[in-house]
């Protein structure tokens, strides 16, 4: 069942409408339902995960029902349907990355910030999880950061320790 | 030195550009195409190359173009299949990332051969850098004119978009990618019909993967005879493989198939050997779906002959001994590694990425994976081994799409071939979790010596 957290009612901006509507244009007249993912995104970038009064609203813009909205968001994997950390690390953790040492990354990071897999830091900066294979096996391990999808490779802890710092100095 | 077809000019600082890239003769196949050739002739060249499709099931292009309804009045699609998340595969974000316009050509082309006023290219969602890349290139086509309205004058218009998908191994299977591209979640759909008959919208539509629609550029530049000069038997052109694994060199590499495998692990033009003086104790050669062979098995057949780069030598001997190009997704695996670890690895995957459409596998995936855990933790049994064999066999060739037989095939082919490492598992728990079973007997007698540096 969808988790539903504490909602704030959402105004989409007339920017992000505006791209809303350029998405729109890319598909027949009425098949505008398969604007739905891009737009999922476009919400996620804006406000760092997919709260339901968000979905209500992407729902109303493409004139379809929520429930509509709710499946896809809940199917997919890259949508947030809980608010993450403001840099959301995703370690890729299938066969080739593990090979080359990806555990041993998700089990620094988690040393590293002291949270647990999908908890949010208390600065509310950082949050990590492992994710399925990120097609990039030969330069492994690898993480991305959402919600720009930043990569970054060959990863090792202390490169994992250098990108932390400079995250928190950036912020 | 192989011929590069693709990756020919990928070190050109600026490629990337379609400045550049029009220096290096790009865009050479769609004035040829559009202005020299009709449809049904590019369509013969494609067939006469005998490329076949480079996502993973190796069905020929130009016949699948062929099968393509063509009613009157009712729109046609062409969808680009960038929805790369096969473990071990990472060739086409690799093409995107650094020549995105050979990638765009070609779409070009083919949308031109197949009469598509409309086409996507369907990006897996994490590949948003990519997707950014794609969508400059294209904005930098259009402003130039090779798309849009009356493309060079000829009369063809042409749009070209860019979707990105939600994150979902599922999607990279045609019909899951139409469902997801129209808005919906990515469950497979039972065929037929096929989407050349009822795709897109209802519409007749070809899905190729970003490797087959960047080969339509060479295959139309020099044409189908030569391209299929290149290559061996049905094994024709050039593929790119992406290796990773223990390897001195992972990376993708453009080779001429028919390659030795040994070769492409080996020499110094590819991957340089195991890495760390290692030596290598199994692969997966086409992706983590294709079944894992030791290395005696990867390097020669099982009469001794070596094993070559192509479709027909890496699948001869049947699942047996063989195994399939699949993706061109290269994993090697050196001694230190353990099986039974890399099998769970992977059923967490499959049980992760599957749409939970079929009983079968929604059910089946969750199954293998947990009774693999509890395997690789020590707590496994005997009886669990054959429990695992059972259930990968009512998965395999129950559910509406491949991914069934996806999920099975790494655990069968890890029970097939390291019978002996899953038992030692299961009778020495204490053991396995504090050191490797080691090497075996699957690399001797054809171990190549560690090569040492001249001084």
């Amino acid at each position: 069942m969808l988790k539903v957290e504490e909602q704030t009612p959402v105004v989409f901006s007339s920017e992000l409408l505006a791209k809303f509507d350029d998405v729109k244009s890319r598909y027949p007249a009425d098949k505008s339902k398969s604007a739905l993912l891009p737009l999922l995104h476009m919400v996620q970038a804006e406000y760092l995960w997919v709260s339901t009064s968000a979905m209500d609203k992407v729902a109303e813009y493409l004139n379809i029902q929520p429930i509509e909205v709710y499946e896809v968001a809940t199917f997919y994997s890259m949508y947030f349907l809980k608010p993450q950390g403001k840099y959301a690390l995703e370690v890729c953790r299938t066969g080739p990355c593990c090979l080359v040492g990806a555990e041993k990354i998700l089990s620094h990071l988690e040393n590293k910030l002291g949270v647990k897999e999908g908890e949010v830091t208390a600065d509310g900066l950082f949050s990590f999880r492992g994710v399925e294979c990120l097609a990039a096996c030969g330069f492994g391990p690898v993480l991305q950061i959402s919600p720009e999808y930043t990569f970054y490779e060959n990863l090792t802890e202390t490169s994992v320790d250098k990108l932390i710092e400079d995250l928190k100095n950036k912020s | 030195m192989s011929r590069k077809l693709l990756l020919e000019h990928i070190n050109v600082p600026g490629i990337n550009t379609l400045e550049v890239y029009r220096q290096k003769g790009g865009y050479r196949a769609v004035e040829k195409a559009l202005k020299t050739l009709t449809p049904e002739e590019i369509v013969e060249e494609v067939k006469k190359s005998g490329l076949r499709g480079r996502g993973g099931a190796g069905f020929p292009t130009g016949m699948k173009w062929s099968f393509l309804a063509k009613p009157e009045g009712v729109a046609r699609y062409l969808v680009c299949n960038a929805d790369e998340s096969e473990p071990g595969t990472f060739k086409d974000r690799y093409l995107m990332t650094y020549i995105p316009h050979a990638l765009i050509e070609g779409m070009i082309v083919s949308s031109f051969a197949l009469g598509a006023k409309v086409s996507y290219i369907y990006v897996r969602g994490e590949m948003m850098p990519q997707i950014r890349i794609l969508e400059k290139a294209i904005a930098e086509a259009k402003a130039a004119g090779w798309l849009g309205k009356n493309i060079l004058g000829t009369g063809y218009d042409l749009e070209l978009y860019v979707q990105p998908g939600g994150g979902a191994y599922i999607c990279g299977e045609e019909t899951a990618l139409l469902e997801s591209l129209e808005g919906k979640r990515g469950n497979p759909r039972i065929k037929p019909p096929f989407p050349a008959i009822a795709g897109l919208y209802g519409c007749p539509t070809v899905v190729n993967n970003v490797e087959s629609i960047a080969a339509v550029v060479p295959i139309i530049n020099d044409g189908g005879d030569e391209y299929a000069k290149i290559g061996i038997g049905r094994s024709t052109g050039t593929k790119l493989i992406s290796a990773s694994g223990n390897l001195v060199r992972p990376g993708v590499y453009e080779i001429e198939l028919g390659l030795p495998v040994e070769e492409f692990i080996y020499s110094d033009e590819y991957c340089g050997g195991i890495a760390n003086g290692k030596r290598l104790k199994a692969t997966v050669a086409g992706g983590s779906s294709v079944p894992i062979l030791p290395a005696n098995l990867t390097l020669k057949y099982a009469n001794g002959e070596p094993r070559l780069m192509s479709y027909e030598s890496l699948s001869e001997g049947g699942f047996a001994t063989g195994t399939m190009m699949g993706s061109g997704g290269f994993i090697a695996f050196d001694e230190d590694q353990c099986i039974v670890r890399n099998t769970w690895n992977f059923s967490r995957f499959y049980h992760h990425e599957s749409c939970g459409q079929c009983s079968p596998c929604r059910e089946g995936t969750g199954w293998m994976e947990k009774v693999l855990h509890k395997i690789e933790h020590g707590h496994g049994s005997m009886e669990d081994v054959d429990l695992l064999w059972d259930i990968q066999r009512k998965i395999e060739g129950n559910t509406i799409c491949p991914l069934g037989d996806a999920a099975a095939w790494p655990v069968a082919s890890a029970i097939r071939h390291f019978r002996d490492e899953f038992e030692w598992h299961i009778k020495e728990p204490v053991k396995s979790q504090s050191q490797n079973y080691g090497i075996a007997n699957y690399a001797t007698p054809i171990e190549k010596a560690p090569v040492t540096e001249e001084k």
